[in-house]
């Protein structure tokens, strides 16, 4: 097992360089001087000077990529231009509100469609199964702004549960803290809970018409036993994939559900450094989606090895 | 009768007799259709000027002469949607199209060469792939300037990557296959056996892909427009005016239901053909 988290962790390093490097470049492909953009027209060419010394665009190309890539490797994406504080600083101080809702998100996604998966696969083409179809294309065609604004229209304008606009979330009360989670969880919950329907479904129906699923009802295991022992097993691996694989649209969709809720968090972030054009807020917001990625896609990894004992082996 | 009498079932005709079977299809492509037609008869079907402002008018409730209200510069929402169409429809599907070629071309040679050309494209790929779509969208669109064709350029770069990996996936399939061998050992050049010979048996494949990501498509597109990256205003987007009604939450609500409506039948709709599509063309897939 050790071994086989060693290679993992030695794959997933180039990737992060490739990536450190593709936000170098893009960052650097804007149109126009960041400086002036920043400033605007009426600024002096010292100001202009000052401000390029300061972002360090005034090295040779080549000089900017050795420092932004050390500054990277280090956790170092300096000051934001707008607050001038320290952008790691801005960025952890809303990171936990983000990874709470992703994994809210991630939990309702499993509680609810894990079992509609596995109650579809059972009632194939009956009522259960419809239900799970209708959920799981519903799920996966509201883009999460809509079902934001919608959830808000009938649990805060209409019924009144919750309030319309936020006001922040309370750190020190855990109840007002759960509140605030709710409905932002649930919305992004949706996306996930479509996606594991489908692939739970799917899955169980490939599994239990394997003959050792036949075999094992034959000598007269009991139901449960089959399902859970026999066949729901074996869907533990493209569900792992799955989570793994839109665990980065939830990340994506975080985005949206933290601008309608009016929550604090990545989202709420980055779309304030593009209204402001803070660069290097947007550079450094960049490389810690990528490395979320990464990190996921490392714990997908690790999580196969835990589901199916003959990863480990390879 | 005897059985060697019976026609051979021919591939063609048990796809489109399973396509024409699965009721999730035709509806799909009837909820499709009916938005498509709304964005093309547009002149015709809406009963104002999208862009018309009349202040008086400002967030008025559903009433005779505006059948679903109007907005916060009093203008026609019904138009306004109706307008609407033809902007998400137009750039998913130019969008969609030009991903698909571009994304399609880089994965068969990738996979069809292999090699130092297919490790090189597949590396950088799996990196673009690291990106959350929506984000990366965000910020193409913030790095390009908000225009209609930096909106078109950057929801088709991030299709890009999906279609390189499908194309790649494929083509490695197809090239083990006798009939490149029978094609190499013709003497046809690379270009000919790529583009004439694998790419059409790797097209059902592409079109499946390519009718579920004209779903993605359209919703980045409204995704963008709603947080003020679309189409820039006075144009009208479905994402825009879900924003003008997220924004008078209080005052008029059903200002972002109506919008929401019109995504939603498109996305279920897309959605449809695609699961549909897949289904007819893979007959082992369970349904």
């Amino acid at each position: 097992m050790i071994v086989y988290i060693a290679k993992r962790l030695l794959f997933a390093a180039p990737t992060l360089l490739a990536v450190l490097t593709l936000v170098f470049v893009l960052v650097r492909i804007v149109p126009g001087d960041p400086a002036l953009v920043v400033l605007g027209d009426q600024a002096t060419p010292q100001a202009l000077a000052e401000l390029r010394a300061r972002m360090g665009l005034d090295l040779p190309i080549w000089k900017q990529y050795v420092v932004f890539m050390g500054q990277a490797l280090t956790g170092d994406f300096g000051r934001s231009l707008v607050s001038n504080r320290p952008v790691m600083t801005d960025v952890l101080a809303v990171l936990p509100y983000t990874l709470e809702l992703t994994i809210a998100s991630l939990a309702i996604g499993a509680i609810f469609g894990i079992p509609l998966g596995v109650w579809a696969a059972r009632g194939r083409d009956r009522t259960p199964d419809w239900i799970a179809r209708i959920v799981s294309l519903v799920g996966l065609s509201f883009p999460a702004f809509v079902s934001g604004v919608l959830m808000l229209i009938v649990f805060a304008v209409e019924l009144k549960w919750f309030p319309v606009i936020s006001k922040g979330v309370a750190l020190d009360d855990p109840v007002e803290r759960l509140r605030s989670l709710a409905l932002p969880a649930l919305n992004l919950g949706l996306i996930m809970v479509a996606y594991l329907t489908r692939v739970t479904r799917s899955g169980m129906l490939k599994a239990l018409s394997e003959d050792y699923v036949r075999t094992a009802r034959a000598k007269g295991m009991p139901t449960q036993t089959v399902i859970w022992r026999h066949g729901f097993r074996n869907v533990l691996i493209p569900i792992v994939t799955v989570i793994g694989l839109y665990l980065s649209v939830l990340i994506g969709n975080s985005v949206l559900t933290e601008i309608v809720f009016n929550r604090p968090g990545l989202g709420k972030l980055i779309v304030g450094a593009l209204e402001k054009r803070d660069y290097t807020m947007l550079q450094g917001l960049m490389v810690v989606y990528a490395f979320l990625i990464v990190v996921v896609n490392l714990l997908t990894d690790l999580a196969y090895g835990l589901v199916d004992p003959r990863v480990k082996s390879t | 009768m005897s059985a060697a009498s019976l026609p051979a079932p021919r591939a063609r005709n048990s796809f489109l007799s399973r396509a024409t079977r699965s009721p999730a299809l035709l509806i799909g492509i009837v909820l499709v259709g009916l938005c498509v037609a709304m964005a093309l008869f547009a002149p015709w079907l809406s009963p104002y000027d999208p862009d018309e402002q009349d202040v008086l008018n400002r967030l008025a409730g559903a009433s005779r002469e505006h059948w679903l209200g109007a907005d916060s510069f009093g203008r026609d929402v019904l138009s306004r949607i109706i307008w609407g169409a033809q902007i998400s429809l137009f750039v998913g599907f130019v969008s969609t199209l030009a991903g698909v070629v571009i994304g399609v071309l880089i994965g068969v040679v990738s996979g069809y060469y292999g090699g130092w050309v297919d490790r090189v494209i597949s590396g950088a790929n799996d990196v673009l792939m690291s990106f959350p779509q929506i984000i990366m969208g965000i910020i193409l669109v913030a790095v390009l300037g908000p225009s209609l064709f930096n909106l078109i350029l950057a929801i088709a770069i991030t299709a890009v990557p999906a279609f390189v990996r499908i194309a790649r996936g494929s083509t490695l399939a197809m090239k083990e296959r006798d009939f490149v061998d029978a094609c190499r050992s013709l003497g046809y050049s690379d270009m000919r056996i790529m583009f004439g010979h694998i790419l059409p048996n790797i097209m059902d494949e592409v079109v499946v892909m390519a009718s579920l990501w004209l779903a993605t498509a359209i919703r980045t597109e409204t995704t963008l427009a709603f947080i003020g990256l679309g189409a820039p205003p006075p144009t009208a987007t479905w994402g825009g005016i879900v924003r003008e009604g997220f924004e008078n939450l209080l005052d008029s609500p059903m200002l972002a239901v109506w919008p929401s409506l019109a995504i939603l039948l498109v996305m279920i709709g897309l959605n449809m053909i695609g699961d549909g599509l897949r289904d007819a063309t893979d007959p082992r897939a369970p349904t």
